[in-house]
């Protein structure tokens, strides 16, 4: 009775799941579809601890209030900006949840284990564990603790993969003989140091692509833990997060036009400026007061956010500037790149905090048609998203990669914190063109003086 | 483990792979960041897994890891379905009457 009951209770979940991200896909149905969620998760826990394997419950409740304490602390604190970052730490710490239960599986059975549940457990620890040091090196990345440059160094392909293939080695050697211990130790070990020398090697820029990489293999190992122990429950969500997670990075890979082998080993961000050609002429700079006219007497502009606006924290300066635009009868729209920010959606997010209404954000393939018809655009903090050479130059190394034609539109406005070059360092034509002005300084000081001037205008 | 529910388990994990993928690529790039914390919050399920890890009283060892291993999904949890609520109450589709603005 108690396992019919627990099974039920999975099957319920794992419906409930399916339903809650089945409401994801309109912004109106998505709550409701979290509500159904949260309940499946409750009635799979509850299902879970009316289980006879478990006798002692001090050990379970002092993790259940510890972690309640910090998800809810982390849960209302985290600022909207810091997205990515507690993305990236929310990776590891479901990661290192499954490697756990995989070592304790192995602690506990050891030899015993036969062929197929050795290569789930050998599959849920060699995920768990990279998944989990690796995101925390993009926690670190993300949140300023390490430079978010490309750490390379010489042979670096060469020796992860000989690190990879020594740890695969060391797996297949625990599936024809699961007693060896010491193998499976160093086999977890070799697996967290991989995570970290994964992730090194990667830029900031690159991050929405590894974020999503790094979701899709923690819920893997969560799948691989449902082998392990069988439970479905586990595999259904467990599969549901991992194809998020790659479906995402897919996207995201789409949208850079690069692959994810190449995003993986090719440490972007490191080529210097070899590959682009300097260009000829100035930046011409503009004056906040000068803008503003333009601004209050355009009849369409178009705001294109970038990871500057989530440095600045200027989403709610650029909304201010918005509301006196429409004001005056301007049509305002937003342009969203995939890959604008540092994980997927990251802008959304932001502007949704500012109050924007979605139905003013436009995806890539909407907007570009109406850039020609566009008065002014005003590009916040984002730089490579609106690089022409993309488009126009084959040698660029970021050549097909689909851009915001910003160039197209009557005029263009960049604001910009200096005169340097962004993350991945390629020199940006637009700034040239005879119709682009900048104006530099701090995109949140910047904003809030257009506010003033467009006023004034 | 029997063949048979061997077999079983992975007609479960194939099923869920179509389904996950139909259900997904749903999803507008609007929504990516609350689909990418939902999914988190749910993946957080191997709370079930460390529950038992946790609760068997087998050995202090594997009672830590359990300890720990509780912790870490009750956060990825809890954390994650408040911070996905967050998130998606503030998507809007007209804008409301009374916005909030940044104070300086």
């Amino acid at each position: 009775m108690r396992t019919f009951f627990t099974e039920f209770s999975y099957l319920l979940a794992s419906a409930c799941f399916i339903l809650g991200l089945r409401g994801m896909s309109h912004p109106e149905t998505a709550r409701r579809g979290m509500r159904l969620a949260q309940l499946g998760m409750l009635m799979a826990v509850l299902g879970t601890l009316v289980q006879r394997e478990i006798v002692s419950y001090e050990w379970i409740i002092a993790g259940l209030l510890l972690g309640s304490t910090i998800g809810l602390a982390m849960g209302i604190w985290v600022p909207m900006t810091a997205m990515p970052q507690r993305t990236a730490l929310s990776h590891a710490f479901g990661a290192l949840a499954a490697a756990l239960v995989g070592i304790s599986e192995y602690y506990l059975h050891g030899a015993k284990l036969g062929r197929f549940i050795m290569g789930a457990i050998g599959f849920e620890v060699l995920f768990g564990s990279l998944t989990t040091t690796g995101s925390l090196v993009a926690f670190a990345k993300l949140q300023g603790l390490m430079p978010g440059v490309p750490l390379v160094y010489k042979g670096q392909n060469i020796f992860n993969l000989s690190l990879l293939a020594v740890t695969v080695g060391c797996f297949i050697w625990l599936l024809t003989n699961p007693g060896a211990t010491p193998v499976f130790y160093l086999m977890l070990v070799l697996a967290f140091v991989f995570g970290i020398l994964l992730v090194l090697p990667i830029g900031a820029a690159d991050m929405p692509v590894v974020i999503s990489l790094l979701n899709s293999y923690a819920g893997l190992a969560s799948a691989a833990t449902g082998f392990a122990i069988s439970n479905k429950v586990l595999i259904i969500a467990g599969t549901l997060d991992g194809g998020s997670g790659f479906i995402l990075s897919i996207v995201m890979c789409k949208a850079m036009n690069r692959s994810i082998t190449n995003v993986l080993f090719g440490a972007f961000g490191s080529i210097s400026e070899t590959a682009t050609a300097t260009e000829a002429g100035d930046m011409r700079e503009a004056s906040a007061e000068d803008i503003g006219v333009q601004l209050a007497y355009a009849r369409q502009v178009v705001f294109v956010p970038g990871y500057g606006m989530a440095t600045a924290q200027a989403q709610h300066a650029l909304r201010e500037l918005a509301n006196v635009l429409e004001e005056k009868g301007v049509t305002v729209k937003y342009a969203i790149h995939p890959v604008a920010g540092r994980m997927p959606g990251h802008m959304n997010v932001l502007l949704a905090e500012a109050n924007v209404p979605y139905s003013q954000l436009y995806e890539l393939e909407h907007i570009n048609p109406e850039f020609p018809a566009t008065d002014v655009v005003v590009v916040v903090g984002a730089n490579d998203v609106v690089n022409p050479d993309a488009r126009d130059n084959a040698k660029s190394p970021i050549a097909g990669m689909p851009i915001l034609e910003v160039d197209r539109a009557k005029s263009v406005i960049v604001l910009k914190r200096g005169r340097g070059k962004g993350f991945s360092g390629l020199e940006n034509p637009l700034f040239f063109k005879p119709n682009c002005k900048m104006l530099y300084g701090d995109a949140k000081d910047s904003l809030t003086h257009l506010v003033q001037a467009t006023h004034k205008a | 483990m029997t063949s048979e529910t061997l077999i079983t388990t992975f007609y479960v994990f194939v099923l869920a792979a179509f389904l996950g993928y139909q259900v997904i690529s749903r999803v507008p790039p609007l929504l990516h960041t609350p689909l990418m914390s939902a999914t988190n919050a749910i993946s957080g399920i191997s709370l079930v897994g460390s529950l038992v890890t946790a609760g068997m009283h087998q050995s202090t060892v594997s009672a830590i890891l359990g300890l720990i291993a509780v912790t870490c999904a009750t956060i990825n949890v809890v954390g994650g379905f408040v911070i996905t609520d967050r998130m998606l109450k503030m998507f809007k589709r007209k804008p409301s009457s009374a916005p909030k603005e940044a104070k300086k």
